[in-house]
């Protein structure tokens, strides 16, 4: 994993052209971008991995600016990190307007104010828009590396823990018999038997540790279920 | 559930947790630990073709001219080790022996529980089994003298200094890390000594747990100075250290032991199995208690089973059936009594199973409950009452085992050849030995 900032790091600036002192900053930042007015034209100079994140600066053309956000947020595939620029007199505007954007950051900002928000939300961006993590409250689970962790700490776990914990939160307040969780995660052919899902949530529940070890529930007579219910609370 | 997925699990964990060293590990005749250090490097190829090694070196393996076996890890078994350095963490994972040529390997006690546990699912039953296990805790072993319990403030005292209550947890915390769930644990009546109850899993699991358990106690109780030891009789006049191991058979959801109706509970399934396990428990018991030293905690008074007999509420007996609670079939089960911790958990197991299933398959009857004190009968009436004894030495037993079809089958003849060839030179050991008992008692006297 490395420290500086992955290949996909091409940042979209709205409008065209930007700033001087935001093209200044990026430009000191380390960041790559590119400026566009529309979200064709966005899509159009799209870099083979994706664009990293958006800046919309609204101080210009305030209502420009939300239709291109509008537009974007349409787009169900891409949940691009949006960082608006706005000017104090503003503020009302993001009202009512918390899907269209991220994080905001008042005219005119602090080049170091710009960096530091644009690197707290690339580092976000990389947990929100992967597939590959699976979030619950503490727990995460990790699938590309097969690692989970509670409240940070690492779980070690045998292959089918990890694989029924991975089952489990990925499906979070759904009750399931012992039969389909064996079905699901172990296949018909394994010999133990369905008390066999009992044992494996007992070891589960042990190395969540005490105080987490009620996100599995036993549901009487019929199964278990990971987290709150759907219906209940 | 796919091997591949598995071993790109284990190799994927190695990896991100920065494993530094992987101990496969196996299990000797004896039921003794071994583990074959890797290094990570060497573990993919190690999952796919296994490690050939050397088996005439591991006690009851094989014999010098068909030396090399080959330890194929079992990927569901991969756990990192909580104890040691955590900047230099290592992994264990328990491995299957097979010969060069692909066959299970006959010496290998887990292969010989994978095979009674197959056999009993394709009867479409599953065994699971719960240990009750002691052990005690001592101070730093001096080689001659008489080991000293921890705390040796007597039965009744409150110490207020409980390093044995922080030595359990800390153990505890280490068991649940590995996933070996603990039901109860707590201090026993004898200075030092502890128990600690685990939750039923399958047969072969909890064989791995109780190797991993064994390894675990010694290991925290070690890095405190403190000796932790399973030894069936460790001090004279005070009660040794059992492994009570709870029984049930499963047909999936349906515990096969509980019947309703019955004035027990048990089904006509659980009677014949307590039939079979009564019936051959003699045979059986050089290899649940395989020490010379576990017959010394096989005698009166000391809540240790003598009689061959069963019952409800009895401490003497071998085998209890504990009053499941209300509504619950699935308490349901058959407590063993006599076996120690000290025995190969795979091989006594592989036993306990086939000596029920023996008796389920042949329709054994099952002998009246003895619910009376049997230490304060005497053997004549027992024996006119059907109730025998279990052997009183390990070298009774060995005679007893040795006339045995069920356990000659059970344990393949590769082990049952070693067992009693190992063992009888044990006893032979033991014979040479003059004990302070016949000096005290002939010397002056005689």
């Amino acid at each position: 994993m490395s420290e500086s900032l992955p290949a996909k790091s091409m940042l979209v600036v709205v409008p065209n052209p930007a700033t001087p002192e935001l093209a200044r900053t990026l430009d000191l930042g380390g960041y790559g971008w590119k400026a566009v007015n529309t979200p064709t034209a966005a899509g159009e100079s799209e870099p083979d991995g994706g664009w990293a994140g958006a800046i919309v600066d609204a101080t210009i053309d305030p209502e420009a600016a939300w239709a291109f956000l509008r537009t974007l947020r349409k787009q169900p595939e891409t949940s691009l990190p949006v960082l608006v620029l706005i000017g104090g007199a503003q503020l009302s505007e993001l009202e009512h307007r918390d899907d269209l954007f991220d994080d905001f950051c008042l005219t005119p900002f602090h080049p170091a104010e710009i960096e530091a928000r644009l690197r707290h939300l690339l580092a976000g961006e990389v947990q929100l828009i992967s597939a590959d993590l699976v979030e619950y409250g503490p727990l995460s689970l990790n699938l590309e590396t097969y690692q989970a962790s509670m409240a940070g700490r690492p779980l070690d776990m045998t292959y089918m823990e990890y694989e029924l914990l991975k089952f489990l939160a990925q499906n979070p307040g759904k009750v399931f018999t012992r039969e389909i969780l064996l079905s699901r995660v172990w296949g018909y052919e394994y010999y133990g038997g369905a008390r066999t899902v009992d044992v494996h949530i007992r070891r589960l529940r042990a190395k969540l540790g005490e105080e987490h070890a009620g996100l599995i529930q036993t549901v009487r007579s019929v199964g278990y279920r990971f987290g709150e219910s759907r219906w209940e609370s | 559930m796919s091997s591949e997925q598995q071993r790109e699990y284990v190799l994927r964990s190695v990896e991100e947790r920065g494993v530094r060293l992987v101990r496969l590990w196996f299990t000797d005749v004896l039921g003794t630990l071994k583990s074959l250090a890797i290094s990570p490097a060497e573990l993919d190829n190690a999952l796919s073709d296994g490690m050939t090694f050397d088996g005439s070196s591991i006690d009851g393996f094989s014999r010098v001219q068909e030396a090399d076996v080959l330890a194929i890890p079992d990927p569901d078994t991969f756990e990192v080790l909580p104890w040691g350095d955590p900047k230099v963490p290592e992994a264990r994972i328990f491995c299957d022996i097979y010969n060069l040529d692909g066959t299970p390997f006959a010496g290998d006690p887990r292969q010989v529980l994978r095979r009674h546990m197959k056999a009993a699912n394709e009867a479409g039953l599953t065994f699971y089994v719960a240990p009750d296990i002691e052990f005690f805790y001592f101070e730093p072993l001096t080689p001659g003298a008489p080991p000293v319990p921890i705390d040796n403030g007597g039965f009744f005292d409150l110490t207020t200094n409980d390093i044995t209550g922080e030595l359990r947890k800390k153990t505890i915390r280490t068991l649940e890390a590995m996933g070996i769930p603990v039901e109860y644990s707590f201090h026993e009546d004898a200075p030092g000594q502890q128990e600690i109850d685990l939750r039923h899993t399958d047969a072969l699991t909890m064989a791995d747990s109780m190797m991993t358990f064994r390894h675990a106690v010694r290991e925290v109780a070690a890095r405190s100075n403190v000796h932790a030891t399973f030894m069936p009789k460790p001090l004279e006049g005070i009660q040794g250290s059992g492994m009570h191991v709870h029984l049930s058979l499963f047909q999936n959801d349906e515990n096969a032991f509980y019947d309703g109706d019955d004035p027990y509970n048990l089904s006509p399934t659980a009677k014949a199995f307590m039939a079979g396990l009564l019936r051959h428990a003699p045979e059986i018991t050089a290899v649940t208690n395989q020490t010379v030293n576990s017959y010394k905690r096989l005698v009166p008074g000391f809540e240790a089973p003598v009689h061959v007999s069963w019952a409800r509420n009895n401490r003497s007996g071998l085998i209890r059936v504990p009053i499941a609670k209300k509504g619950n079939p699935t308490a349901t089960r058959l407590e063993y009594r006599s076996p120690d911790p000290t025995c190969n958990p795979y091989l006594a197991f592989s036993l306990m199973l086939a000596a029920g299933m023996k008796g389920v398959k042949e329709g054994y009857e099952l002998p009246d409950e003895a619910d009376a004190n049997l230490f304060e009968i005497s053997d004549d009436v027992l024996a006119k009452l059907g109730i025998g004894q279990l052997p009183e030495s390990l070298a009774a037993a060995l005679a007893t085992m040795e006339n045995s079809t069920l356990v000659r089958e059970a344990l393949g003849e590769h082990i049952f050849e070693w067992f009693l060839r190992n063992k009888r030179q044990e006893w032979r050991a033991y014979k040479t030995h003059v004990s302070a008992f016949e000096r005290d008692r002939y010397l002056s006297a005689l």
